[in-house]
């Protein structure tokens, strides 16, 4: 449906998008995930056609947008953009909604059953006559969403939309955010620099760093299979060690991790200088070695223990970090110091491009 | 003081016994500021969003220029009306000068600053968000300014109230435009001018309370406007 080929666009003195080539298919969830500042607010504006490219071009169901602005206007009309401050206009919450339709020149009729359904679809049906700028920070945002629903958009743009918001909050908007493409097959591109959101809502995911779309696929491809080590690291891996490859047969790659010999699933060659990427929480933790399918089995001793919510962070000495629960740590009595057996499978284990 | 307290009850007097010299050159005030102010918000509201919204070389510096004749002496533009309306001069065949509609011209001149002014501050005062949520919504050139002036509405009646002030209070230009003829161009300002070079304090006192009176009622207005 979208589809952006080499763009360019310099946007401030240091800031600058790189080639970036990317295709949104109609009705996915597409979600741009990359560090702050990294441009994704740029580049939803460039889909939104509020600024133009500094080359490359934007098509739009196959018509280059690079065209008048009257064209323009009408592909604009097709999208909706939710920026990441709603900006609300100083009158009513119902006003605030009318907006885009008055600008479209829908009839007052079909204007006052359109808000009351935005308003519906959001839950703020009782807030139509409250004054905008007073309401907190949740309630603008689903003000800001049922303005941008109103329309129909056929491509619904949301920068960062729970962004400061509480957690109940979130949880209201990434639940509309699936419902509306549900029930409306609209197609969602979220910009978001909080990558489990993207994981979350996600059918694809880009990955925006280094200027550039350093990686599209499925969430479990970007979060378990990261391309390079930047990637992993802003996907939260929590262990990623430099390494070389000393076998491949067949698919199954045998790496070097800090003198012990590891296996894995790649397609590296011998000799290949790679990363070795493994989530922590696909680390087992044992206090004995036991027979299992599981390829890999590493002696080692606790030096850490950092507790994170309901789980604690476990740092062995090799190295690794390992993620389980508090019970699973409570019922292994694990303490520093304590001996223990490290475990993973080769599945689990990621080689990235060093 | 004792002027000033007698001024005062000559003020109230002349308003409740109506006298029809002074209701005269009330409405006639009111009229010709009034008519100055629309004419000039139609105009120069406009203006100002034009010159807001589009980028052109030299724009700081008529922004500048714009800023700098807020200050603009009403007797300047009184020359400036003068020698354009009077008989010699190249508007002179309209027979405009010496009139009610010759003096709003200079009204609507004068206060043309402070309308174009303060329409560019009210519009500079819309924050980025909004203007890009205004675009991004789907609106056309022409609408993306409308809804730009009303998002500034506050800001811009506080421009069209300054305009009212500056009209309704300068003397110069009604001076020499107007010619302060009995009856006819006399106005609240002209004529304070005069009863004091006739030595009538009281009177011009009392005409002065009156035209503070009538800026105040019409700023109470606008202000109740600006609250809705």
């Amino acid at each position: 449906m979208i589809d952006l080929k080499q763009v360019t666009k310099r946007y401030s003195e240091k800031g600058i998008l790189r080639e970036i080539n990317l295709t949104i298919e109609r009705g996915e969830i597409f979600t741009i995930i990359g560090p702050t500042g990294a441009g994704k607010t740029t580049l939803l504006r460039l889909i939104d056609l509020l600024d133009l490219p500094t080359s490359g071009k934007i098509y739009v169901d196959g018509v280059d947008t690079a065209t008048t602005a009257k064209k323009r206007l009408a592909i604009r009309r097709r999208m909706s953009l939710l920026f990441q401050k709603p900006a609300l206009f100083n009158t009513s919450v119902y006003e605030n909604i009318t907006y885009g339709l008055k600008f479209r020149g829908v009839d007052k009729g079909r204007i006052d059953e359109k808000v009351k359904h935005a308003l519906e679809t959001v839950g703020l049906s009782t807030y139509a006559t409250r004054v905008a700028p007073t309401l907190s920070g949740g309630e603008a945002q689903r003000v800001a969403l049922a303005r941008a629903l109103v329309t129909e958009p056929d491509v619904l743009l949301l920068d960062e939309p729970t962004a400061n918001l509480d957690p109940l909050s979130v949880e209201k908007i990434e639940d509309l955010i699936l419902r509306i493409n549900e029930r409306f097959k609209t197609t969602i591109i979220i910009a978001t620099h909080d990558m489990l959101q993207g994981q979350r809502l996600a059918d694809r995911i880009g990955v925006l760093m280094n200027n550039t779309i350093e990686q599209i696929g499925q969430p479990k491809d970007i979060f378990y299979s990261p391309l390079n080590g930047a990637i992993a690291r802003f996907v939260g891996v929590d262990n990623i060690v430099p390494s070389t490859v000393e076998s491949n047969a067949g698919g199954v790659t045998i790496v070097d991790l800090e003198g012990s010999k590891v296996s894995c699933v790649s397609t590296f060659p011998a000799g290949a200088a790679v990363l070795f990427c493994l989530r922590a929480e696909d680390i087992i933790l044992a206090q004995e070695r036991g027979k299992s399918s599981i390829r890999n089995t590493l002696h080692s001793r606790i030096t850490k223990l950092t507790p994170v919510g309901p789980l604690v962070r476990v740092k062995l000495e090799n190295g690794l970090v390992a993620l389980i629960t508090k019970q699973a740590a409570e019922e292994l009595e694990i303490a520093v110091g304590a001996e223990i057996y490290a475990s993973f499978k080769a599945s689990a284990a990621h080689l990235a491009r060093r | 003081m004792n002027e000033i307290v007698t001024a005062f009850i000559t003020a109230v007097r002349l308003i409740i016994t109506r006298d029809p010299e002074v209701v005269d050159i009330t409405l006639l005030t009111l009229r010709i500021s009034l008519s100055a102010l629309l004419i000039g918000a139609l105009l120069f509201i406009p203006l100002g969003s034009l010159i807001h919204f589009h980028e052109f070389r030299g724009k700081r510096g008529l922004i500048n220029l714009i800023q700098t004749l807020y200050a603009l002496p009403t007797v300047v533009i009184g020359l400036l009306v003068f020698l354009l309306l009077s008989r010699s001069g190249p508007l002179g065949f309209l027979a405009l000068f010496f009139t009610p509609t010759g003096m709003v011209i200079g009204q609507v001149l004068l206060i043309a600053p402070i309308l174009i002014g303060l329409t560019i501050s009210a519009l500079s005062g819309v924050g980025k968000s909004i203007r890009d949520t205004i675009v991004s919504l789907g609106a056309t050139e022409r609408q993306a300014i409308v809804a730009n002036l009303k998002e500034a509405r506050f800001a811009i009646l506080a421009a069209v109230t300054s305009g009212f002030g500056r009209a309704i209070s300068e003397v110069g230009a009604a001076m020499m435009i107007g010619g302060n003829i009995r009856g006819y161009t006399r106005v609240l300002t002209t004529t304070i001018a005069l009863e004091t070079s006739m030595g009538n304090i009281e009177l011009s006192l009392a005409l002065g309370i009156i035209l503070i009176a009538l800026a105040l009622i019409i700023n109470i207005g606008l202000n109740k406007l600006q609250q809705r």
